[in-house]
């Protein structure tokens, strides 16, 4: 149980550690989220696709996992990095220690890695390609992998993530509750098409439980055969990568400005900012972490909100018309969009949480409002 | 600053219609009360005074930072009293009145003074919380009702009268129920049933038990686990949480005693985002409109039901703790948050570039250990539960939870190195089920005696993800006991460092010595990284250098090419040593500071100002012990190292400190050696022609009783190297001479016992001094009100004395001059001396800091930590213009404070060993309002009129007769025992008869419980008190009548009524007092 590993990144710098999950060699981009809870979340948002992650806490798999957290039908992390894996799963819900997990979903970890010497490697020299290996032990040869590993710039990964088909999706979710209580489809008066980038689960069952049948389709899906399935509202997902690669979405979006109300969600939301004008820009580091504060300009208030993106919209590109909506109070990056004549919105962080703070389930509520707007029309 | 831009161009947001703000402190340190309340009350005063505000402080405490004059505009060391405070708003007319930073006791005195109308006829308005909120909050049926109405769960419970409508209750909540008899005391007439037959046992003793016939019915959430969230709210509704905190120990111990762990490890997001909804919720449902509050939560671990336990709308024990664990300063925001601003306006003091409206992240783990004090008080249950038993803690930090737990350990200073099979050693055979101190260390015998990890969770009810990681420390002590000393132990040395291990458990395990594993792993590179607490898991860079050590490889310490002192703090409070030394440590701070200096702190007291990352250049948040200390040395290779004003914490570290060549600043090592070394130090004071009890050291019965012989009865016996008096007691007789000589083998074992003759009947004086080798002057001397053979931290004082003669002043002037000389003290010196007749005794010198040191300060105001700091770097007393002694106008009385309301069955009688856990002062033109104020703030009111009761021993009954007459001729109806009254009656004075407890007839137990007695006077006889005396104490405590159990305090509280019923108190600021003195 004690096989060593190595973690190489593409400038030279190496972390030895030991292996857990799958056994193996892997490579992507080299990223960390400073949230506390989450790990299981975190390991199958579609976002963290062609990226290994490393999370601040040190103690990660203490709760092992469950059916219930997955937020999508696999693993999308290339690989994981803590600082000290537990040797046992204490947890009520707990169906499979993290281990077993991420080796029967073929996900290479490292533990025992001194990740907070990492972190500010990474907040010292950005976000960087990265490999991970149980097999390469020798550092300069895994250098040389990480280097040789695909660059994330320009490079459109919805493609890799989103679904083949069109499919519906009627689960809803109360917020967990203990003893496994969900509540029932509440209804489906409103009928909305999600675009998936590469969606999460909670974003769907949030939707659900505020009365929407929901149609998820593929990132590709023209315009017109969005509105030919009629929908009351349009929701774009998160997603991975550089949203200046999808080209055909940003197109659909344009296309679909003012013709019925838009809500996006990081991806969805850089997507959005594109198809109205503006320019996105990649992040150093990124903002992943559960813990940051955005200030809603509409009423002063501020959320505490969970965050995953690599990229922004650059708030002073945007039209007149289209309001920096959101801010966050670390960096005074873009974190919203409101643009009322379009009754289109959106936001880069995550108000699905899952994991992170509830905050900002007003959002939610806001679309459905938009959403009834058109109904009663 | 350039993340907080939106404040460009916006009006300042704080409150400009208000000028002063009045803070009430937390007063004396007591079991549930301490030293996290000078550092919420100093942080709140520093910042509002930053923000312009006049601040008024009023605590009892002086041995408090916060009552520094430099740290508020007017302070007033009063006793904590509607009355006397209205007295100091009517003086100071403060516009508003911030009630959230004292404490409990600070929070009820501000109700008291709002509902009693006095706030409102001065104009003086509560910021930071509304009277609405703190009622709610403090009402359990109102809060319960406020949480149901609000969707928020609370355990289910019911009042019931019969055993039939118990049925009916229990029907609803199910087994366990918890049980508890309304209105009896310490939990009696209660319990937890898990099955029908029990519960009707236990309700019907309870019923019968409670005097008012009511039962409580509850659901038992014994064996949940228990959860707490630190959380601020500001008055536009933003809500964060700054810290979680996981207790190891189940429900039904005391948070306070619990060892606990930040943050919480073993919920999913899912729960634990339930958990941060439900506080977010409570707070609304309460309406704490601003500052910070703490939510506590019972989960259960089968099914992760959740159950709010209580909340309190004001900072805390925890929030102290979680302040230190992230870096995020819960009471200076919160004071800030009373002012107006919001979170959003307020920077990040350690980022710099954010806000602190965000939820620190943090990247290591954090765990505190209670510390008890059990043994100084045989009798106490030292069972946990839900009353607060411990008088301290320690907090660690490393990487991960064995690290951090291994820290906290080793922290604690009571020998033990480590989570380590030697724990056994000091494991007791209790179940583990039955939480007590030591359930940890049965754990650890637990788990080295091959239970299983399963077992040992079950049992405890600890998160089986603790145990598992404390039987991973346990397989590393394992892999080093057989490992070979001769093979290359690079990889297992630097796993053990990573488990957190010190040098001196792998020395055990391989059976070398401490300083031959330091000296390879050194060689080997095996040293620690010192990493930042920066509120944000190295997201942003850190400006504020607070630092732990941990076995990593990126050292963020960054050390200056500065001048710099290092100065060591006193570790976690304890009986014997509490926050005087932590006021000692941040003058010192402060004053080498201004001389230009970077100052370094280490310290591992998470409670104290000392360990504000504030107070100190650089904080290093560390345990005291050598391997900690010098592996901060050999990083920061500092000029000078202050050992003098943590205790005798630094002072055990000092010879090895000087034998590692750290240059030791202040007196030399072998002096401080010397002081300590009875045998060095009776030949010094034989040179200089001192006088000193005779004595001797005893390695055997036989050689102790030779000493006696020489020496002769009564004798005082003391383990050697203990602190506070630990084990200390007068030997009478042969008998119980044997007695204590066992008792101190068991405390020290394998060092010799100090048997010193005892001087009975003799005035004590303690005397501090600051000397800088050349020059020595008093800067107090103060005259203790109990006689010898009451440990001096448990004796009242008084300075300036008020009963000693000129020759005796300056025979004690002479004798500390010739010993600070001699001893080439270099800062700070303290000597007790013992007065009787004509001759002047000697009993002690400690150079260091003492425990009064600042109760000189406040009542001089002369600030000698500050001066002996200067001293230690260099400056001379001339050159500071501290030349002689200070005049000191009025009397200034120092009280302690003892915990027997908070540990039922301990003898409350005074004795050498100390037992207080704090102290109070009074001060006041005359003696006796001095008196009686320390009295009053010490929780004890003197009566002006009315009974009391007398018994003393047949010794004490000439003495007796002069204070009764005195309560006599002032009006005063006296009762006394048999004994005592025949004595009385003899001098012509009325008495009435009372029988002794459980005697036929009319006892003293009656009338104490009747409230016939107002006033309980009791000297007792021998060592042991006999049932009836503990009968009689235990119905004083429990019926709050002041006990006073020597003659001599009983005159001085004589004083103090004959002033009382003369003239009503008055108050005076520190500032004012001192001012009108120069």
């Amino acid at each position: 149980m004690t096989q060593p590993a190595l973690l190489a990144l593409e400038d030279g710098a190496t972390w030895p550690g030991i292996a857990f999950g799958a056994m193996g060699t892997t490579t992507g981009e080299i990223v960390f989220n400073t949230s506390l809870t989450g790990y299981q979340e975190i390991l199958t948002d579609p976002s963290y696709h062609g990226q290994i992650i490393t999370l601040t806490q040190p103690h990660i798999g203490n709760t092992g996992c469950n059916p219930e957290d997955d937020e999508s039908g696999r693993v999308w992390a290339a690989g994981f990095v803590v600082r000290s894996l537990s040797p046992v799963v204490s947890n009520w819900r707990a169906t499979q220690s993290l281990p077993d997990y991420l080796a029967e979903r073929g996900v290479v970890g490292i533990t025992e890695v001194d990740t907070r010497a990492l972190v500010r490697h990474i907040r010292t020299y950005g976000a960087m390609r990265a490999a991970l290996s149980s097999e390469i032990t020798d550092a300069a040869e895994l250098v040389a992998v990480a280097r040789a590993a695909r660059d994330m710039n320009g490079l459109d990964l919805v493609r890799e993530v989103t679904c083949a088909e069109p499919y519906h999706w009627t689960e809803a979710a109360d917020w967990w509750q203990p003893d496994g209580e969900r509540l029932s489809v509440i209804g489906n008066r409103y009928h909305v098409v999600a675009y998936d980038f590469g969606i999460k689960r909670n974003m769907l069952r949030l939707l659900a439980g505020k009365g929407c049948r929901i149609t998820v389709v593929p990132a590709t899906t023209p315009a017109a055969d969005v509105l030919a399935m009629n929908p009351d509202g349009i929701f774009l997902s998160n997603g991975p990568g550089d949203p200046a690669a999808c080209t055909y979405a940003v197109t659909a979006v344009r296309e679909l400005l003012g013709q019925k109300p838009i809500f996006g969600i990081c991806l969805g939301h850089q997507i959005l900012g594109l198809a109205l004008g503006a320019s996105t820009y990649k992040l150093k580091f990124g903002h992943r972490g559960g813990n940051q504060p955005v200030q809603v300009v509409a009423h002063g208030r501020v959320q505490i909100s969970s965050h995953n993106h690599g990229f922004a919209v650059d708030a002073l590109t945007l039209p007149d018309g289209a309001l920096n909506s959101h801010i966050n109070l670390n960096d005074t990056c873009c974190e919203g969009i409101d643009a009322p004549n379009y009754r289109a919105f959106s936001v880069q962080y995550h108000p699905e949480s899952s994991p992170g703070p509830h905050d900002s389930d007003e959002l939610f509520d806001k679309f459905v409002d938009l959403m009834e707007g058109e109904i009663g029309d | 600053m350039g993340g907080l831009y939106h404040l460009k161009g916006k009006t300042v947001p704080k409150r400009t219609d208000i000028y002063s703000i009045l803070i009430i402190g937390s007063g004396p340190i007591v079991i549930g009360q301490a030293c996290e309340f000078d550092y919420s009350g100093v942080q709140a005063c520093k910042v509002l005074r930053r923000e312009g505000y006049r601040v008024v402080l009023v605590n009892s405490n002086p041995a408090t930072i916060m009552t520094d004059p430099d740290v508020a505009d007017a302070t007033y060391v009063e006793p904590l009293t509607p009355d006397l405070v209205e007295k100091i708003i009517e003086i100071e007319k403060p516009d508003a009145l911030l009630p959230t930073v004292g404490g409990q006791t600070g929070l009820n005195l501000s109700v008291q003074l709002a509902e009693s109308g006095i706030l409102a006829k001065h104009g003086v308005q509560l910021i930071g919380a509304d009277l609405t909120a703190i009622r709610l909050a403090e009402d359990r049926s109102k809060f319960k009702q406020a949480m149901m109405a609000a969707g928020v769960p609370v355990p289910v419970s019911y009042f019931v009268y019969s055993v039939e409508e118990a049925w009916t209750a229990v029907a609803d909540i199910g087994f366990p129920a918890l049980i508890r008899a309304s209105f009896t005391l310490g939990g009696t007439g209660g319990g937890i049933a898990e099955t029908p037959d029990e519960f009707e046992a236990i309700v019907a003793h309870g019923l019968r038990s409670s005097p008012v016939g009511e039962v409580l019915i509850e659901r038992s959430l014994l064996g949940w686990k228990e959860y707490e969230l630190e959380v601020m709210r500001d008055r536009a509704d933003n809500f964060v949480v700054v810290c979680s905190i996981e207790n190891v120990d189940p429900m039904g111990v005391h948070t306070g005693d619990s060892i606990t762990v930040a943050p919480a490890y073993t919920l999913t997001d899912k729960e634990y985002q339930h958990l941060r909804d439900l506080a977010k919720w409570v707070m609304q449902a309460v309406g704490v409109e601003t500052g910070g509050s703490n939510v506590q939560f019972a989960v259960n671990p089968a099914n992760g039901e959740v159950i709010v336990i209580e909340m309190n709308p004001r900072v805390s024990r925890s929030s102290a703790l979680a302040s230190k664990a992230t870096g995020f300063p819960i009471a200076k925001i919160a004071a800030l948050l009373a002012v107006g601003y919001t979170l959003d306006e307020i920077p990040n003091d350690i980022t710099r570039v954010t806000p602190v409206s965000f939820e620190p992240s943090i990247d290591y783990c954090v765990v505190k250990i209670p510390r008890w004090n059990f043994e100084k008080f045989p009798g106490v249950d030292a069972r946990l539960g839900p009353q607060m038993k411990s008088v301290g803690e320690v907090m660690a930090i490393g990487r991960t939870f064995p690290e951090a737990l291994n820290k906290a350990i080793r922290g604690l200073e009571i020998g033990a190195p480590g989570f380590s099979c030697l724990l056994a050693e000091k494991a007791t055979p209790d179940a583990l089920r039955v939480p007590t101190a030591q359930r940890l260390w049965n754990v650890a015998m637990g788990l080295g005696n091959g239970h299983t990890a399963t077992d040992i969770a079950a049992e405890t009810g600890f998160d089986p993800w603790f145990v598992a990681q404390l039987q991973e420390i346990l397989e590393v002590e394992k892999a080093l006991q057989t490992c070979q000393v001769s093979e290359d132990l690079t990889g297992l040395l630097r796993r053990a460092k990573r488990k957190g291990f010190s040098d001196a458990v792998i020395a055990h395990a391989l059976g070398v010595t401490e300083t031959a594993v330091r000296l390879r792993r050194k060689e080997l590179g095996i040293v620690p990284a010192y990493y930042r607490v920066d509120t944000c898991a190295a997201e942003f860079e850190a400006h504020t250098p607070y630092l732990y050590s941990t076995y990593e490889s990126d050292c963020e310490a960054n050390p200056s090419e500065r001048p710099k002192v290092m100065i060591l703090g006193g570790g976690p409070n304890r009986i014997g040593q509490g926050i005087e030394f932590d006021y000692c440590c941040v003058q010192a701070c402060w004053a080498l500071g201004e001389l230009g200096y970077e100052t370094i702190m280490v310290n591992c007291n998470p409670e104290t100002v000392s360990t504000d990352y504030d107070t100190a250049d650089r904080l290093y948040f560390e345990p005291l012990t050598l391997e900690d200390v010098l592996n901060i040395v050999d990083l920061e290779q500092p000029d000078g190292v202050i050992v003098q004003f943590g205790g005798q914490t630094p002072i055990n570290l000092t010879a090895g400190l000087a034998a590692a060549g750290v240059p030791i600043w202040g007196t030399p090592p072998d002096s401080i050696h010397l002081a300590e070394d009875r045998g060095r130090f009776g030949d010094l004071l034989r040179a200089l022609e001192i006088d000193h009890p005779q004595w001797g050291m005893a390695q055997s019965q036989e050689e102790a009783l030779a000493i006696v012989k020489r020496v002769g009865y009564p004798v005082l016996v003391r383990p050697s190297f203990v602190l506070g008096g630990r084990a200390m007691a007068i030997a009478y007789d042969d008998a119980s001479l044997l007695a204590f000589l066992a008792e101190a083998a068991r405390v020290s074992p394998g060092n010799p016992v100090l048997i010193d003759q005892f001087i009975e009947d003799a005035f004590e004086v303690d005397v501090d001094a600051v000397s800088d080798g050349e020059d020595v002057v008093i800067a107090g001397v103060m005259q203790h009100i109990e006689e010898a053979g009451v440990h001096s931290g448990d004796s009242a004082c008084v300075l300036p004395p008020y009963k000693i003669s000129l020759y005796h002043l300056s025979i004690i002037r002479d004798y500390t001059e010739k010993l600070g000389l001699a001893l080439q003290v270099r800062g700070l010196m303290n000597v007790q001396f013992a007065i009787k007749d004509d001759v002047v005794y000697v009993i002690e010198v400690n150079p260091r800091a003492s425990r009064t040191v600042p109760f000189v300060s406040k009542a001089t105001g002369v600030p000698i930590a500050k001066i002996a700091a200067q001293v230690q770097a260099g400056k001379t007393l001339a050159e500071l213009n501290f030349r002689e002694t200070p005049e000191v106008d009025g009397f200034f009385v120092k009280e302690a404070v003892l915990p027997f309301n908070k540990l039922p069955g301990a003898d409350p009688r005074l004795s050498p060993e100390m037992r207080s856990t704090g102290e109070v002062m009074g001060h006041a033109a005359r003696f006796g309002h001095a008196f009686a104020k320390s009295q009053l703030a010490a929780g004890t009111s003197l009566p002006t009129e009315g009974s009391v009761l007398i018994t003393v021993n047949d010794y004490d009954k000439g003495a007796a007769m002069k204070i009764a007459r005195d309560l006599h001729r002032m009006g005063f109806k006296l009762y006394a025992t048999a004994g005592t009254a025949v004595a009385l009656g003899h001098a012509g004075l009325p008495v009435e008869v009372v029988q002794k407890a459980g005697q036929p007839g009319k006892t003293t137990v009656d009338v104490i419980k009747n409230g016939e007695i107002q006033l309980l006077i009791n000297t007792p006889l021998g060592q042991q008190a006999h049932a009836d005396q503990s009968a009689m104490y235990a119905a004083a405590i429990r019926h709050n009548v002041p006990l006073i159990t020597t003659l001599s305090a009983a005159q001085a509280a004589v004083n103090g009524i004959r002033a009382l019923r003369e003239k009503d108190f008055q108050v005076r600021s520190l500032q004012a007092h001192h001012a009108g003195n120069r």
